[in-house]
């Protein structure tokens, strides 16, 4: 579906995507994630048509993004950071024109937009300004406008940002729907390491306009960072020797022990067990699960939460 | 299949749709002129008459309102609505043309209301002639749209720059066109000045196709004029379009 080559894009002095090498098939979920300034948002700009790459090729949707432009825009959905639908306009009215947009009939674009609307709940706000909407219910909109003409790929541009929780979620449902029910291959960008998390079955990290791991969140966090049991002792000296007895790999600061490995809560009580019998009692347990920011911690020593955020294209200038 | 008339057409509609959603908007945006008209035209002197200010007034409501659309594509590319509709696959040009286009609608609707309000006062009506100066206006209208368009283009998230400018230069071409006071009364600068202002011979032509002059000289130089505008704006708000990102 998607496939890129040395994908590269410079602004001015900025190298802001820096050889994209990328291969996604139909039907894949995937998360792009980064912080803000990382490489993400003009990528997707990239595949999208909206930006020429200053070198290297893109194939989206089976057609070149300078070639076949026009191509590549008819096979393919994009909900962007902004409102898709003019707050000026009528949801409606913009859904239907959004369907001409893709050369629909007006009579296929209005019966289509009431499918949306339906299958949105924007019944009751369809037919109002859209300035007048809710955030919630102008990102729904947004999502309705990017799927009129039912494209097999879907690009989302930070779709859930400025969501209070309870939208998000409602979001993300309909996104993980829409690819249950129509195979839909979809590529988001995100820097909420949770949502990534939740919904795609695949993660591609970028940091400074490169891709610095591409995996499954599960495997990622397994492999980069690993769950963590942190034993605390009363004594060093018991902590000491739990360090010796534990068959995982561990680490002891003074009275406290953590050990680094894969599905820690399961392993945890049969540990706790083996470390009695030898008359070994921490006085508290704690396990951790590792997140992406623990893997992306780790790959980069900056923290995504910290808002690593604005730092790295200034430190690259 | 599509092209660029389909596009354009799909374009044209869609930003037809909110006047006609709600017409009075088209009235709304004429406050300025009837202003001009309500207090302006009793302080002319006597040998000035309704006849001859009414066509200036019917072009600066197409100026004032033509000018300010850019204002609309500039919320839409800050809002984003302009970048959603960059991914479609809508023709670059039918993006602007379509949009260019629509500017028409509004000036004949404006045009129609001075005219329906001056009549009473004892304005003269030539239809024919009047009809063929809208057509004039059209077409220095879309021009003047795509001009306008451009600026939001060039002006993207600096609000301000779009209105500095617009404002800028919105009241000496006015006023250096003979829209309010006829500019041969002035001294020989002003005069040296308008002769360079294509707005000056749309002016000329109105006010003798209003009064159903329609044969004189300068229904050819407005026409001109006007083309000169309308291809020029279309060509540069044109390419402007097709490389916005």
């Amino acid at each position: 579906m998607i496939e890129t080559h040395e994908l590269t894009r410079h602004f001015k002095d900025v190298q802001a995507v820096r050889g994209i090498n990328l291969t996604v098939k139909p039907g894949e979920l995937v998360a792009l994630l980064g912080p803000n300034g990382a490489g993400k948002s003009t990528t997707l700009r990239m595949l999208t048509t909206l930006i020429p790459p200053t070198s290297g090729t893109a194939r989206v949707a089976g057609h070149d993004v300078v070639r076949g432009q026009r191509e590549v825009r008819h096979r393919i959905g994009y909900i962007g950071q902004g409102n898709g639908a003019a707050h000026s306009q009528r949801g409606r009215d913009e859904l239907i024109s959004q369907g001409r947009a893709y050369g629909m009939k007006v009579a296929d674009a209005r019966r289509r937009a009431a499918e949306l609307i339906d299958s949105l709940d924007l019944g009751e706000v369809a037919d109002r300004t859209v300035s007048t909407l809710s955030g919630g219910q102008r990102r729904r909109l947004d999502i309705a406008m990017g799927l009129i003409h039912a494209p097999a790929l879907l690009f989302l541009d930070e779709p859930s940002t400025g969501l209070d929780p309870q939208n998000r979620a409602n979001l993300q449902r309909h996104i993980v729907e829409l690819r249950e029910r129509h195979g839909t291959t979809i590529m988001l960008t995100t820097h909420y390491l949770d949502e990534a998390d939740a919904m795609a079955e695949r993660v591609i990290v970028i940091d400074h306009g490169r891709i610095i791991a591409d995996d499954t969140p599960a495997r990622l966090k397994n492999e980069h960072v690993g769950d963590r049991i942190i034993l605390g002792f009363e004594h060093e000296t018991d902590a000491a020797a739990a360090a010796s007895r534990v068959p995982h790999k561990s680490h002891r600061y003074g009275t406290e022990l953590t050990i680094t490995v894969p599905g820690a809560p399961r392993l945890v009580t049969g540990l706790l067990d083996d470390l009695r019998a030898t008359g070994l009692s921490p006085a508290d347990v704690e396990v951790k699960r590792a997140t992406l920011d623990d893997v992306f911690l780790e790959l980069t020593g900056r923290s995504l939460r910290e808002g690593g955020a604005a730092q790295p294209t200034l430190v690259e200038v | 299949m599509t092209n660029l008339v389909t596009d354009t057409g799909v374009v044209f509609s869609r930003e037809l749709r909110p006047v006609l959603r709600n017409p009075f908007t088209v009235v709304f945006s004429m406050v300025q002129p009837l202003i001009f008209l309500g207090l302006f035209a009793p302080l002319l002197p006597d040998e000035l008459s309704l006849q001859w200010f009414v066509p200036g007034i019917v072009v600066m409501s197409c100026l004032f309102g033509t000018s300010m659309t850019g204002s609309n594509l500039l919320f839409e590319i800050q809002t984003g609505s302009h970048e959603r509709m960059l991914v479609t696959p809508l023709r670059r040009p039918a993006l602007l043309i379509g949009r260019a286009l629509k500017e028409i609608v509004p000036v004949v609707v404006q045009a129609a209301v001075i005219v329906a309000i001056c009549l009473p006062f004892g304005f003269e009506l030539h239809l024919g002639g009047a009809l063929l100066g809208l057509v004039i206006l059209s077409v220095f209208c879309l021009g003047l749209g795509s001009l306008s368009y451009t600026l939001a283009l060039a002006a993207k998230n600096q609000e301000w720059l779009f209105w500095t400018v617009q404002q800028t230069l919105l009241f000496p071409l006015l006023l250096l066109a003979g829209m309010l006071l006829p500019i041969e009364a002035g001294p020989g600068w002003p005069q040296a000045l308008a002769k360079w202002n294509p707005l000056t011979y749309v002016v000329d032509a109105e006010r003798a196709l209003f009064n159903g002059d329609v044969w004189a000289s300068t229904t050819v130089t407005g026409a001109i004029a006007a083309a000169v505008v309308g291809a020029g704006g279309l060509l540069v708000g044109t390419r402007a379009m097709q490389r916005s990102t």
